[in-house]
C-alpha cells in the first residue's frame, strides 16, 4: 500500500462563485473513511503542489451514517462520506474525486443546502396529530407486522441521495422525490396518523406530484439505509389515484 | 411581566424539542436554535432504548425499582427527588411516544415489547430495533415541525451559540448567536432560554459523540458565571468499535439480547475466535458477576475490560480489544440489533452475526453538566437547562437507557418553568444587555480573524483529546491528572497564538471550531480538577489510589464556579431524602 492517498476535491468559496478543483496528498492509514480524510486536510490545508488553501466545508455529524449529514459525490457516486471506506475506493493510483452533491444548491465546497426536503416534509403533514402530550394511556395496540413494515420507513436518515439519483428530480418536473413519499406511507399506516391520509394522498397529487415518477429505480439502489422506497412509491401512487377518482365524485 | 412570553431553546436534540412541545403546547411563541438541521442531532445516535417500569412482563417490576436501580446504579450521587420525579413520569412518557407514532417492537399481542439493560435484573428498556434514539428524535421532529408549520416554532437552523445575554442585575434577556453560513453575531431577545446542547465528548478527541458535541455552550455559561457540576463523571461505555475518526457505539442492548463478553484462556490463544472451545473461553464479566453477568453497569463492564487488557494481558492478540459475541444468538434476537449490526459491517467489514465483535471501551456520555435546580433552573436566573448538558439525574454513573428518558424528563420540566418564570419577569431596563454582549462577543471574532499566530487549531485539539482521554477517563491518579492541568494550561496559552488558516466570511467551519476549541480547553479544566480533587472512588471515577467511596467526605456534588480565569471548586450537600445510601456491590449472587 502506498503511503499517501492523492484526492482531488471541487471547491466553491460561496453560492455564487465559479468552482475549482484542488488536489491534496494525505497520509495513508488503514481503516480511513472519507471523512477522517478530510478531517487530514483541516490539520494541514496545503495542496499537492505546496500552496497553502483552506480546509474544506462539508457537513457531517454522526460519523455512522445516521444523522444523514455527509451524503456527497465520492468516484461519482451518490453516498454517505462516514461510511465510505477508503481502502475500498482507491484503484491503483488514481485520486480519489469529491464533489458536492449536483442537485442541490451548493452552500460552500462539498456542504449543499437540502432544506427542500423538510419544506416537503412540511407539505405533506409528515407527523402524527395527536391530542396532547398529556398522560392519556396507552397507544392503540399493533400487531408486530405493522411495526415490521412502518420501522424500515422510518429509518430514513433524510440525506437526500434518492433525490439526487433521481433523473425526475429537477427544476422542471418540482417532483417531491422518493423520501417524501415514504413518509407519507409510514403516516398513512400509523392507526393515529391515518386520520391526515387524504390531506396526504392530495398533497401528493398535482404538479411535481408522485406522478412524475418514471420508475427508474435508482433511489433504491442508492439509498444507504436500503429503504423500500419502490414499493412505497407504487402503493402510494395506486393511493394517489383512487384518492382522486374518490375527490372526484364527493367534492 | 411578559404578556406572551419569548423562550428561545438552544439545542434540538431530544431535550430541546420535548422543551419546544411543551410550550408551544401552552401557547407559547419558541425560537429554536441549532447547529445542524435538529433532525441530525446527536440523539440519533442513540440505540438500545429508553427504561419505564411499564411492567408488562408479569416481573414485579415498579417505578420505585427503577428509581432504586437509578440511584444505587449512579452510586448515590444524584439528587433523588428528581430521579424519583422522572422514574414515576416514565410509563407515561413512553405511552406518548407510542402515540406519536415512533415504531417500538411489539409482543404478539400488539404490546410494546421490553429487553434488559444493565444495572437492572428487570426487562424495562422499551425499543425500536436498534435505533431508538433515531426513532425518538423523528417522533418529537415531527411534532415540532408540526408546531412550526402553525408559526408557534421559528427554527435557527445553522446557528450557534455563542453566549447568554446578561442584565444589570445578572438575569438573562437573550442570547448571542453565530449564522454559521453569513458569520453573521447577532442578539436574539428572550424573557427565558433553555440550553439542551447534549454532550462535551469532542474535549476527548475522540468519543461515541457527534461533532457537534464540544460542550461548548456548557462552558461559555460557565465563564458567565454558571455553575458547572459533577464535571469529573464521565461514562466511558464498555463496548465500542475503536475507530480512525471517532469511536462508534456497539449498543448494551447487544448484551441485553444476550451478547456475551469474553477473552481466550490463554493469552497466547491464536485461533479464529469461533474454532476456540467454550472451555477455552474466559466469560470474565460472567463469572466474576455471576447474577447480572454481562448486564453489569457500565463503569463497571468498563473497569473489567480495561483491566483484563493492561493488568492481565488478556486483550485479543495482545491488542487493546476483547470479544463481544452474538455469533449464538438465534435469528429473531439478532434480527431486533440489525441497526448495530450493519454499523459495525460497514465500518469494520466483518459480520458480527458470523464473527465476534472486537470492542474496547470508549468516552461516551458526562453524567456532570451545568448545575440545575429541581426545576431545571440554572444558577443564573432565566437560563435553564436539559438533557445531557445538565447534571441531574445520573449521579456518578448513567443506567443505559436511561438518558432518553432523562433528556424529555428534563425538557418536559424546563418548557413549563420556563414559561412560569417568564411571567413573572419584571420588564427589562434599558437595552438589557444586548448592546454589551453583542460587542464582547464581535471582539472574540475580530480577535480569532486578525491573530496571526502559528497554531494550528486542529493540532491543539488532537493534543487535548490525547491529554484527556489519557488521564482523565476510565483510570485516573492524581500525578496524571496534574499533569493534564499543566497540559490544558499550556494549550490555553498557545491559543492565543493561533493561525486561523481560514479567515472568509462565508460558512468558515474552521473558525467556528476554533471558537469552540477554547470552551473545550476551559471545560477541560473543570472535569480534570473535579477529578483531582475527589480522592474516593465513586461510579466512573475510580482512582486506583482510593479505590473506596468515602461518603463522609464526598457524598457531596462538585460544583465549579469560573473565577479569575479559573475553576473554584466547592461542594454541595446530595439530596438523600429517599433512599439511604448503601454499599455498591453488584458481585453477589
Amino acid at each position: 500500500m502506498p503511503s499517501t492517498i492523492k484526492v482531488e476535491i471541487k471547491r466553491q468559496a460561496t453560492p455564487d462563485a465559479a468552482s475549482t478543483t484542488e488536489k491534496f496528498e494525505v497520509p495513508y492509514r488503514p481503516n480511513m473513511n472519507i471523512t477522517s480524510l478530510l478531517g487530514e486536510i483541516a490539520l494541514n490545508p496545503t495542496t499537492i503542489s505546496g500552496q497553502a488553501t483552506t480546509p474544506i466545508s462539508y457537513d457531517s455529524n454522526c460519523l455512522e451514517e445516521i444523522c444523514g449529514s455527509c451524503a456527497m459525490l465520492i468516484n461519482g457516486k451518490a453516498r454517505m462520506a462516514c461510511s465510505a471506506l477508503v481502502d475500498k475506493l482507491r484503484t491503483g493510483d488514481e485520486p480519489i474525486t469529491l464533489a458536492p452533491l449536483s442537485k442541490f444548491p451548493v452552500v460552500r465546497d462539498l456542504a449543499v443546502d437540502r432544506s427542500v426536503l423538510f419544506q416537503n416534509l412540511k407539505a405533506v403533514k409528515a407527523w402524527v396529530p395527536i391530542d396532547g402530550t398529556y398522560d392519556l394511556g396507552a397507544g392503540p395496540r399493533q400487531i408486530p407486522q405493522i411495526q415490521e413494515q412502518r420501522y424500515p420507513l422510518s429509518n430514513c436518515i433524510s440525506c437526500t441521495i434518492c433525490m439526487e439519483v433521481c433523473p425526475q428530480f429537477n427544476d422542471s418536473t418540482n417532483f417531491v422525490g422518493a423520501a417524501t413519499i415514504a413518509q407519507v406511507k409510514l403516516f398513512n399506516m400509523d392507526p393515529a396518523g391515518s386520520v391526515l391520509k387524504e390531506e396526504r394522498l392530495r398533497a401528493l397529487a398535482g404538479d411535481g406530484g408522485i406522478q412524475e415518477c418514471g420508475f427508474a429505480q435508482n433511489c433504491v439502489e442508492a439509498c444507504p439505509k436500503q429503504l423500500p422506497l419502490t414499493e412505497a412509491i407504487s402503493d402510494m401512487s395506486r393511493d394517489v389515484i383512487v384518492q382522486g377518482v374518490k375527490d372526484l365524485f364527493t367534492r | 411581566m411578559a404578556a406572551s412570553p419569548r423562550i428561545i431553546v438552544v439545542g434540538g436534540g431530544l431535550a430541546g424539542l420535548a422543551a419546544v412541545i411543551k410550550i408551544a403546547e401552552a401557547g407559547g411563541t419558541v425560537d429554536l436554535f441549532s447547529i445542524v438541521p435538529v433532525k441530525r442531532s446527536h440523539s440519533v445516535c442513540a440505540q438500545g432504548g429508553i427504561n419505564a417500569a411499564k411492567d408488562l412482563k408479569g416481573e414485579g417490576d415498579s417505578v420505585l425499582k427503577h428509581f432504586d436501580d437509578t440511584v444505587y446504579g449512579g452510586d448515590f450521587l444524584a439528587n433523588q427527588t428528581p430521579v424519583k420525579n422522572m422514574t414515576a413520569q416514565g410509563p407515561a412518557i413512553i405511552d406518548l411516544l407510542d402515540r406519536m407514532g415512533v415504531p417500538f417492537n411489539r409482543t404478539p399481542e400488539g404490546l410494546l415489547d421490553f429487553r434488559r439493560f444493565g444495572g437492572t435484573l428487570y426487562q424495562r428498556t422499551a425499543f425500536a430495533g436498534a435505533t431508538t434514539g433515531q426513532q425518538l428524535l423523528y417522533a418529537l421532529d415531527e411534532q415540532v415541525r408540526r408546531h412550526e408549520s402553525e408559526g408557534k416554532v421559528t427554527k435557527y437552523e445553522g446557528w450557534e451559540f455563542l453566549s447568554a445575554i446578561l442584565d444589570s442585575k445578572g438575569a438573562c434577556r437573550g442570547i448571542v448567536a453565530l449564522d454559521l453560513r453569513t458569520m453573521e453575531t447577532r442578539t436574539f431577545p428572550a424573557d427565558a432560554i433553555i440550553v439542551c446542547t447534549g454532550g462535551n465528548g469532542a474535549i476527548f478527541g475522540k468519543s461515541t459523540n457527534s461533532v457537534v458535541c464540544t460542550g461548548s455552550a456548557q462552558s461559555a455559561l460557565y465563564q458567565q458565571g454558571a455553575f458547572y457540576a459533577n464535571g469529573e463523571f464521565i461514562q466511558v461505555h464498555p463496548t465500542a468499535i475503536p475507530g480512525e475518526d471517532k469511536l462508534r457505539l456497539m449498543s448494551e442492548s447487544a448484551r441485553g439480547e444476550g451478547g456475551r463478553v469474553w477473552v481466550p484462556r490463554d493469552r497466547n490463544d491464536k485461533r479464529v475466535a469461533r474454532s476456540i472451545p467454550e472451555a477455552d473461553r474466559y466469560y470474565f464479566l460472567e463469572e466474576r458477576y455471576p447474577k447480572y453477568g454481562n448486564l453489569v453497569p457500565r463503569d463497571i463492564a468498563t473497569r473489567e475490560i480495561f483491566k483484563i487488557v493492561y493488568e492481565d494481558n488478556m486483550g485479543i492478540d495482545g491488542q487493546p480489544m476483547v470479544y463481544l459475541d452474538l455469533t449464538h444468538l438465534p435469528k429473531e434476537r439478532l434480527h431486533k440489533l440489525e441497526g448495530i449490526l450493519e454499523i459495525y459491517e460497514k465500518f469494520v467489514g466483518d459480520d458480527p452475526r458470523e464473527v465476534p465483535m472486537k470492542i474496547f471501551p470508549g468516552m461516551h456520555y458526562t453524567m456532570g453538566g451545568l448545575w440545575v435546580d429541581f426545576n431545571q433552573q440554572t444558577n443564573i436566573p432565566g437560563v435553564f437547562a436539559a438533557g445531557e448538558a445538565d447534571y441531574s439525574i445520573h449521579g456518578a454513573n448513567r443506567l443505559g437507557a436511561n438518558s432518553l428518558l432523562s433528556c424529555i424528563y428534563g425538557g418536559f420540566v424546563a418548557g413549563p418553568q420556563a414559561i412560569a418564570y417568564a411571567k413573572a419577569l419584571p420588564k427589562q431596563e434599558g437595552d438589557g444587555g444586548h448592546a454589551a454582549e453583542l460587542q464582547r462577543q464581535k471582539e472574540k471574532n475580530q480577535a480569532l480573524l486578525s491573530s496571526t499566530g502559528t497554531e494550528n487549531p486542529f493540532k491543539i485539539w488532537r493534543e487535548l483529546g490525547e491529554t484527556m482521554t489519557k488521564h482523565a477517563t476510565i483510570v485516573r491518579y492524581n500525578a496524571g491528572l496534574d499533569e493534564a492541568d499543566a497540559k490544558l494550561v499550556e494549550l490555553l496559552d498557545r491559543y492565543k497564538n493561533i493561525n486561523l488558516s481560514d479567515k472568509s466570511q462565508w460558512a468558515n467551519t474552521s473558525f467556528a471550531f476554533t471558537r469552540n476549541l477554547y470552551n473545550m480547553l476551559e471545560l477541560g479544566r473543570v472535569i480534570v480538577q473535579g477529578a483531582r480533587l475527589r480522592d474516593e472512588s465513586r461510579g466512573a471515577h475510580y482512582k486506583p489510589d482510593f479505590p473506596d467511596r468515602n461518603d463522609e467526605k464526598f457524598l457531596k456534588t462538585t460544583k465549579a464556579a469560573f473565577v479569575g480565569g479559573a475553576p473554584e471548586i466547592t461542594y454541595e450537600d446530595v439530596d438523600i431524602s429517599h433512599i439511604k445510601p448503601r454499599p455498591r456491590v453488584y458481585t453477589s449472587t
